[in-house]
């Protein structure tokens, strides 16, 4: 189904590198010459034997009917992934050039893709078999586990209260003398107590009296909001029900997207990769065109590994996507696909600054803990103000500042250089802390541009 | 409250007192200040955290938009028709290419980024517009590539020059473009062309008279020498080279008075561009000076010149430009012959040698070892002057055999007169050179052919690479005229490069190895030629038809 016209572009390609190096060193493979054998069949998979420093050739296949975006595997001994001969061989097949042509695969890619359609296939059955939940074999044990764990968090999250009040007690002046090493302890304590969740935020504390004037508001802030969270955690039996999971769901309790599966034309409207020391985040942000609903897909990858899941940006996919748990949770996981990722002429509907800031408010009430909301505005001016940038309603007087992140990333000159001083469309995240831009549009023609 | 860059705090607008209190309380502590609102004692922090969780939720679930700020001017359109989508791709694959890094063997992928020069030259030929967002790569890639700059602004536009005076780091862009710091006035407005150059920046006067210089040579000089005479020496000196463009004879008079100029620098390039018009007063002067040292000997066999050097360099000498003081290690009186050979006009030669031709002249022999100062001085001329039929006789054949080694023109010297003859006649010079002579001397004069190189040119150095694998050396040791071959040769030439792709087997004397590694180096050649012709193809102006 990769019909010979909708190939995707270098740019959709390149976004599938795990870093620079590889963006460059796929790139170089993107041209015919170290490339044999190369071709692809209208399922979606591509092959092709790469030359390297060696005298036998890698074997390079990839799967891009995958539901889960497109799968790899290469001959190669890199632990990058996709590969940089894996980026090369799609940015020759993107290119266009017919040196990818429609041929029969070869054994050795036609045995992998078997095999993968095959675990596929039985992956379905196997879920298919034991129902939408995932659960282990014994529910008395799994329920028994449970508790134990929600004993551990209660103990933790008391603590966390103590903790709190001393310290509101001495001050958070005196915070900013003892340093980071007082919250790692801290949030070593929280891992302990096996609320990830928690851990996460206390870490977040130990940065903010290092990160500028304004720094105590925004510590009692966070402060404020942690308590909160230990308080909904406590008091979780009283509750309204979809609360109650935003609360389990933020101290980092599993859960599993057993929402109702909604099939839709997903659009790609962004991906963008967030890294710790242990942890790859990536984030993916769907909007469905029938539904209009937004939907955000997390992948991780541990220590230096790329997530797996990739979607270029502008393209789209018919598929399912099932919500998780809990009040104002846009998290989703992505189900059964029925036709690989293609480009698709669809935009997001826009609103103004006024009315995306006012969404945010309102998701508020769903989950107090949000930092930011998925918005697109339209026809809005990137501005100048002083050292920093704003996105400016073209028809109206007001304006959303960006990030201070987002002001210090390429995409800013991207988005300034694609508006020109006129209005564009762009999405991204909209939250207390101002706008972030992860994807434009021109008006008039013109496809997605990445920002992120 | 409204939402501004520091987050969730207002500056515009006062911020509540129960807010400022309760921040307040909570950097002193509860020991120490009570919360609004809360008893005194145990309970006090946890009376805080709730009222200053709800607080801050209520704070955030109410922010405002911010007031808008002066939005930027739009910028100027760009009527250039947008590139067509495959060559959209292209670039971004060319500019994803950066230098650096990679290192090591470079196998048989292409060098993108050598490609990018070519690219862009097609591009502006062509008169595409680029993808407005590619314009920070492409800005970023002309700030770290000065070479590439021309090119990439030309190609960058309007829209290019709008975004870089919004980020210091592409200040270059607006210097680079004529008029791009500040806008030039209309060019036919006397009063504020007059403003501009009585009150502008040094760049901006320059800019202004380049622009003047291309349009209207002599309104330039007019400008120009209105303020001449308060101006300083350095600024002098940049505002007379900017005469270069559109030199002639109606330049005469004002640079001959330039010859008096207080500044040593002044009355040299004055003297320099006076000697390039050949009908000068200068020129006339030169020719006489030069004759009176340089004669033909009919007393010997053959006639021969005869060479006598100026005994000093006096004050008429030196005001025409002739620099006094030799350099170290050279004699006084050849380092004046030479100056003052350089500097005459190359017409005056054959009335003075017995009404013979360049290429008779070139000829003749020379007494006392005064040839290779007498030629040199002659190649100098021949640039400067632009003179074909001499540059040709100074070049000789070739397939001559003191053509490929240290002969009186040095190959630096035979590059810079090839620059005079027509691209046609160059390379076939080249190439003539190249089948007599190999490719070890070639690079410096490939340099100086029209690219993409003419057939009869190119084979010759496909012909010169194959023996060169055939004599067992490594590709590396041409790996410049490799470099070169792969961004000049005609990328039709491609088929004929099928032949030498495949390993050959090695021989006895051959370097252990160097068969795989030309195969390689072969190809690199074909992959990037096909590359080129792809990218060509690409930038092809669409179709009447709309196809």
């Amino acid at each position: 189904m990769t019909q010979q016209g909708v190939r995707w572009t270098a740019d959709q390609v390149l976004a599938l590198a795990p870093d620079a190096a590889s963006r460059k060193a796929g790139s170089k493979l993107g041209a015919a010459g170290p490339w044999s054998e190369a071709g692809s069949t209208d399922e979606g998979t591509l092959w092709g034997l790469c030359k390297g420093s060696g005298s036998k050739p890698y074997q390079t296949v990839i799967d891009i009917a995958d539901a889960a975006g497109p799968a790899y595997k290469c001959s190669c001994p890199s632990r990058k992934f996709p590969c940089k001969h894996a980026l090369g061989l799609l940015l020759l097949w993107a290119d266009g050039g017919g040196a990818v042509p429609s041929a029969q695969p070869p054994d050795w890619a036609e045995q992998w893709i078997k095999g993968r359609r095959q675990r596929g296939e039985e992956d379905k059955r196997t879920a298919g078999a034991s129902g939408s939940s995932t659960a282990p074999g014994d529910p008395e044990a799994a329920r028994r586990r449970a508790e134990r764990r929600a004993v551990r968090v209660t103990a933790g999250a008391t603590e966390l209260e103590q903790r709190l009040a001393d310290l509101l007690r001495g001050g958070l002046a005196g915070a900013e003398q003892a340093g980071y090493g007082m919250w790692e302890e801290t949030a070593a304590r929280m891992v302990d107590a096996q609320a990830p969740g928690l851990a996460a935020r206390v870490r977040e504390l130990g940065a903010i009296p290092a990160s500028g004037p304004g720094w105590p508001v925004r510590l009692m802030e966070e402060c404020a909001l942690l308590h909160l969270l230990d308080q909904g955690w406590l008091r979780r039996e009283r509750l309204p029900d979809a609360l109650s999971e935003t609360v389990r769901s933020r101290i980092g309790l599993p859960a599993s997207a057993d929402g109702p599966p909604v099939r839709d034309r997903w659009l790609v409207l962004a991906q963008y990769d967030t890294a710790d020391v242990k942890l790859t985040t990536r984030r993916i942000w769907l909007y469905g065109a029938g539904s209009g609903r937004t939907a955000l897909l997390l992948s991780y990858g541990a220590a230096g590994r790329t997530p797996e899941l990739a979607l270029p940006v502008g393209l789209a996919l018919e598929a399912e996507v099932a919500a998780y748990p809990g009040a104002g949770q846009l998290r989703a996981a992505l189900g059964e696909q029925f036709a690989p990722p293609a480009p698709a002429a669809i935009e997001p509907p826009g609103v103004t600054t006024a009315e995306a800031i006012a969404r945010y408010g309102e998701a508020l009430r769903g989950d107090p803990w949000l930092d930011s909301v998925p918005v697109t505005l339209d026809r809005v001016v990137p501005t100048p103000d002083g050292d920093s940038w704003q996105l400016a309603d073209a028809d109206s007087d007001t304006a959303l500042p960006l990030t201070p992140a987002a002001r210090a990333r390429p995409g800013l000159w991207r988005m300034v250089a694609l508006s020109g001083g006129r209005p564009v469309k762009v999405f991204g995240e909209c939250g207390h802390r101002g706008f972030t831009p992860l994807t434009a549009w021109p008006q008039g023609k013109g496809g997605a541009v990445q920002l992120c | 409250m409204s939402l501004m860059n520091s987050p969730s705090v207002s500056v515009d607008s006062p911020t509540p007192a129960a807010w400022e209190e309760l921040v307040t309380a909570a950097l002193l502590g509860t020991d120490r200040r009570t919360p609004p609102g809360c008893a005194p004692g145990r309970e006090a922090p946890a009376a805080l955290l709730d009222t200053a969780a709800v607080e801050t939720v209520r704070r955030r679930a109410g922010l405002q938009p911010a007031r808008a700020a002066r939005r930027p001017r739009p910028a100027p359109d760009d009527p250039r028709p947008a590139l067509p989508p495959a060559a959209a791709r292209r670039l971004a694959m060319l500019l994803a290419d950066r230098p650096g890094g990679g290192g090591g063997r470079r196998g048989t992928a292409p060098d993108l980024m050598e490609l990018l020069p070519q690219w862009l030259a097609t591009v502006n030929d062509r008169g595409f517009a680029p993808p407005p967002e590619t314009l920070p790569a492409l800005l970023d890639a002309a700030r770290g590539r000065t070479d590439l700059r021309p090119a990439a602004l030309a190609f960058a536009g309007p829209r290019a020059v709008w975004l870089a005076r919004l980020n210091p780091d592409w200040r270059f862009a607006l210097r680079a473009t004529p008029g791009g710091g500040a806008a030039l006035p209309q060019l036919d407005d006397p009063a504020e062309v007059q403003q501009l150059w009585q009150e502008g920046l040094f760049a901006e006067r320059v800019a202004l008279l380049s622009a003047i210089r291309a349009r209207e040579p002599a309104a330039a000089r007019d400008l120009l020498a209105t303020t001449w005479a308060t101006e300083r020496a350095e600024d002098r000196l940049m505002f007379l080279d900017s005469l270069r463009t559109g030199l002639g004879p109606p330049d005469e008079a004002f640079l001959e008075q330039a010859l008096a100029d207080r500044s040593r620098n002044v009355r040299a390039t004055a003297a320099e561009l006076l000697s390039a018009l050949p009908g000068s007063a200068l020129a006339a002067r030169m020719a006489v000076r030069a004759g009176a040292c340089v004669a033909l000997d009919h007393t010997r066999d053959t006639p021969t010149i005869i060479v006598e050097a100026p005994h000093e360099c006096d004050a008429g000498m030196e005001r025409d430009g002739v620099v006094a003081k030799a350099p170290a290690g050279r004699g006084e009186r050849s380092w004046w012959l030479g100056q003052l050979v350089e500097a005459a006009p190359l017409a005056a030669w054959p009335g003075r040698l017995g009404g013979r031709t360049p290429g008779e002249i070139v000829t003749l022999p020379v007494a006392d070892d005064w040839q290779g100062e007498l030629h040199a001085a002659w190649c100098r001329a021949a640039v400067r002057q632009r003179d074909g039929a001499w540059a040709r006789a100074l070049l000789g054949s070739p397939a001559a055999p003191e053509a490929g080694g240290p002969g009186a023109v040095s190959l630096a010297e035979r590059a810079k007169l090839l620059g005079t003859l027509g691209p046609a006649e160059r390379a076939e010079w080249v190439a003539g050179f190249i089948a007599t002579h190999g490719l070890s001397e070639a690079f410096q004069l490939l340099g100086v052919c029209a690219v993409p190189w003419s057939g009869p040119l190119g084979r010759a150095v496909v012909d010169a690479l194959n023996i060169a694998r055939d004599a067992g050396s490594y590709p590396w040791s041409f790996s410049g005229v490799m470099g070169l071959a792969e961004r000049c040769l005609d990328p039709a030439e491609a088929s004929r490069l099928d032949g030498l792709l495949a390993v050959p087997d090695e021989t006895e004397d051959a370097s252990p190895g160097a068969g795989g590694y030309w195969a390689e180096a072969f190809q690199r050649l074909v992959t990037t030629l096909r590359l080129r012709a792809a990218m060509l193809d690409e930038l092809k102006p669409p179709s009447p038809s709309g196809v």
